[in-house]
């Protein structure tokens, strides 16, 4: 056994529980929405392992780093904070259809980090610039806000839906939880996931500044990560106005989310220093 | 606030326009949106290039608009300095009125809206009087303030605590006004500069990034010793330098800087940021008389003339050429030297690094053939002075706290009311918090159970 292997069963998991936590909506059978809190916690139990081991592996091959190098790492990392969060959501609202919601997120993250021909899951030696413990408190704090950003979309599309179907017609989302209580949660998670993304985008500052000299540069992945603050940011003070409420905060929430995608896959395509990403 | 007659007169009306939530708002979305352009743009890239990427009308535009330093252009500065005054504004207007809720002496509370929030009750078999002497301890002790009132049937005691949080959004706004001028300052008394020094040598002087110009600096820097270590799959593992802090000539400090391990020196910080090699200074050579057989090795420095024994003349080794071409073949770095014999005409020599042989093709009666080099290596380094960065550094703290306490730490209220009805005691516990109701609901549940467990207890 080997950390490849148990991530890669980690995906599978983390599928099975998606698939649980869907067919529990869908049909409205509670029993499906309980194994899929089972299965998400052996996803985390997986998860948790592979990056242990992943960890230890590195040690062996003489270039040891904590496993928040590159994206593949980060993709895994990012899997098992969504999965922790909603299990703590799950727990303290009492309700499973978020589920259906996020839990397929860590699968789609899991599964793009071992299946797409762009991201190498060898454990790589660090090149000199990412070696700084400025780096891992940087990604750690950015992708616990990236995941509580992706749980608070998941949110939006549920507010959304439910909204639309006001009547209750649709039998499944009659169990998604009151309108209310689905925007108090998003906001929730949005302020823990501000806190997060700021304290990331600050430490890649600090990291920034101990590497170049320079805390702040423009290039283009900074300048989105600042985007998305600032969209977050928005979002913040729009519950302040009056007649921004519900949807137009559940759309920016799923903007905001976007931003997140595309300061993590996107700007890739851009070009500037942060491209080791790929 | 300005409290002027007419509430609609002009500097009033800046005033509020400055202080609404909607001007905030409406930057953040702009500020947003505008930034995407110079991700999407390259900034700072030479004007011919541009030129040819967007054609001429479009660079025009982008130039008068400052698209190609858009971070830096005059209306995106407009834009941030609108902000930071829609900040200065909103704080300023509302900090007054705040400072008065937060420390007033005895806070008034409003029972009807606690009665309209979350609720728990449970019945006691005590009296009144006697829960009074038992809750107001308790609750004083849990709570920064309380209050309580005596009523025809009961008592009722308020309590509150965590009213100083409302500070914290003014921590937050007044750390982004930090970091605007941690920003300003480092722009202003800073600078940004790199210069490369050859192993060996020293410099007073740094290039600045943006404008090119010389920076002179207080000390000299001088390179003892640069090293590059490869992993074994030929990626570079560390990039070494030692350096030495010189002043008046004397060596004050010395250091090895790395990537991520700068020198700082009188505010001066020094990084690790490129390398090369040098080109070659001098070659040894071995000059092999074709006939005899026997060489001669020497050590020759560019420009440099010797004389050859025998008959062979003089030899003078001219330049350093980065590649050389012959027929069609790069064949890497090379010396060019001439040949003069003592009574003919001069002779040019290539002498390809990494073909000692080649000079045999020349069919000359003496065969030069190069040795080694002595390579020599530069350090690249990042030079910058930012007397910003403490306050931009207080600035991070300040939000990070600000925001923790804005999210997460909540002002809370509660009301417990005892009402007498026949010879027991009915406890309602009300609670209401500025924060998430669901945390709410937990907190009153856990009050009421804290003080039914008392009486138990
Ligand atoms: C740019 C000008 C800004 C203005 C005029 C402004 C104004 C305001 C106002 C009026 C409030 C409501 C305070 C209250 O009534 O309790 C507020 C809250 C807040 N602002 Fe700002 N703000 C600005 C920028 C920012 C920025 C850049 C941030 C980024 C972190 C920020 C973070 C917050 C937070 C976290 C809250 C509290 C939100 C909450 O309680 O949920 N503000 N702001």
């Amino acid at each position: 056994m080997n950390s490849s292997i148990l991530l890669s069963l980690t995906t599978f998991i983390y599928g099975f529980a998606a698939f649980f936590y869907i067919v529990s909506v869908v049909f409205k059978k509670p029993f499906f929405g309980k194994t899929g809190t089972w299965t998400c916690l052996a996803g985390i139990a997986g998860n948790t392992g592979g990056i242990i081991m992943r960890w230890i592996e590195s040690y062996r091959f003489g270039i040891g780093h904590a496993p928040l190098s590159n994206l593949y790492e980060s993709l895994v990392f990012f899997s098992l904070v969504i999965v922790a969060i909603y299990l703590v959501v799950e727990k303290t609202y009492a309700n499973r259809s978020l589920g259906a919601f996020t839990t397929p997120l860590a699968f789609l993250a899991m599964a793009y980090a071992s299946l797409s021909p762009n991201i190498s899951d060898r454990i790589q030696p660090l090149m000199p610039a990412l070696k700084s413990n400025w780096l891992i408190a940087h990604v750690i704090t950015c992708f616990i806000g990236y995941a509580a950003f992706a749980i608070a979309f998941g949110l939006g599309i549920m507010f959304l839906l439910k909204q639309k179907d006001s009547q209750g017609k649709v039998p499944f989302i009659k169990l998604f939880p009151d309108l209310h209580i689905m925007d108090e949660l998003s906001h929730q998670m949005i302020m823990f996931g501000f806190l997060f993304l700021s304290a990331g985008i600050i430490t890649g500052a600090v990291w920034a500044n101990s590497a170049w000299g320079r805390y702040w540069g423009w290039d283009p992945k900074e300048t989105w990560s600042l985007i998305t603050w600032f969209i977050y940011a928005t979002l913040l003070h729009a519950r302040f106005m009056r007649g921004w409420h519900g949807k137009r905060l559940a759309y920016l929430s799923i903007i905001g989310f976007i931003a997140v995608l595309f300061t993590y896959f996107g700007v890739n395509l851009l070009s500037g220093l942060h491209s080791y990403g790929r | 606030m300005k409290k002027n007659k007419n509430s609609d007169s002009p500097s009033n009306r800046l005033w509020k326009f400055f202080a609404s939530v909607k001007l905030t708002v409406t930057l953040l979305i702009i500020i947003a949106l505008t930034c995407i352009i110079g991700t999407v743009i390259p900034q700072n890239e030479s004007p011919s290039a541009d030129s040819l990427r967007y054609g001429e009308f479009l660079y025009r535009i982008f130039r008068v608009l400052s698209i190609f330093d858009m971070y830096h252009s005059w209306w995106f500065q407009f834009l941030i300095f609108f902000l930071a005054a829609n900040i200065i504004v909103c704080s300023i207007d509302r900090l007054s009125s705040t400072w008065k809720v937060i420390f007033k002496k005895t806070p008034s509370f409003d029972i009807a809206k606690l009665k309209n929030s979350c609720k728990e009750e449970f019945t006691a078999s005590c009296t009144p009087h006697e829960l009074k002497t038992l809750f107001l301890p308790l609750l004083s002790k849990l709570f920064k303030y309380t209050n309580m009132q005596d009523r025809d049937n009961g008592f009722i005691i308020y309590a509150e605590k965590g009213r100083w949080t409302k500070l914290g959004v003014y921590a937050v706004h007044f750390s982004v006004i930090l970091l605007l001028i941690g920003g300003l300052i480092g722009s202003y008394f800073g600078f940004d500069g790199s210069v490369i020094i050859p192993e060996g040598k020293s410099v007073k002087n740094v290039i600045l990034r943006n404008t090119g110009a010389g920076q002179p600096l207080d000390f000299e820097i001088r390179c003892d010793d640069f090293n590059v270590a490869f992993y074994e799959s030929g990626m570079p593992k560390e990039y070494r330098s030692a350096l030495t802090i010189l002043e008046n000539g004397k060596p004050v400090l010395t250091k090895n800087v790395i990537v991520n391990d700068p020198l700082r020196y009188r505010g001066i910080n020094i990084f690790q940021s490129s390398y090369g090699a040098m080109q070659p200074e001098n070659i040894t050579l071995s000059f092999t008389d074709r006939n005899t057989g026997t060489a001669l090795r020497k050590k020759i420095s560019l420009g440099e003339q010797i004389d050859l024994p025998g008959t062979f003349g003089k030899f003078t080794l001219n330049k350093y050429l980065h590649s050389y071409n012959f027929r069609g073949h790069n064949l890497g770095e090379a010396f060019a030297g001439t040949l003069t014999p003592p009574n003919g005409e001069p002779e040019e020599v290539i002498l390809p690094i990494n073909f000692s042989g080649f000079d045999k093709m020349r069919m000359g009666s003496i065969v030069i053939s190069p040795e080694d080099t002595e390579q020599l290596y530069y350090t690249g380094l990042q030079v910058t002075k930012d007397p910003g960065v403490p306050v931009v550094y207080s600035g991070f703290i300040m939000m990070i706290i600000g925001c923790f306490i804005t999210f997460f730490i909540s002002h809370i209220r509660f009301c417990v009311e005892v009402v007498k009805k026949k010879g027991k005691s009915i406890v309602i516990v009300a609670g209401i918090s500025n924060k998430s109701i669901t945390g709410m609901e937990a907190r009153t549940k856990k009050l009421n159970k804290l003080l039914s467990d008392t009486i138990r207890g």
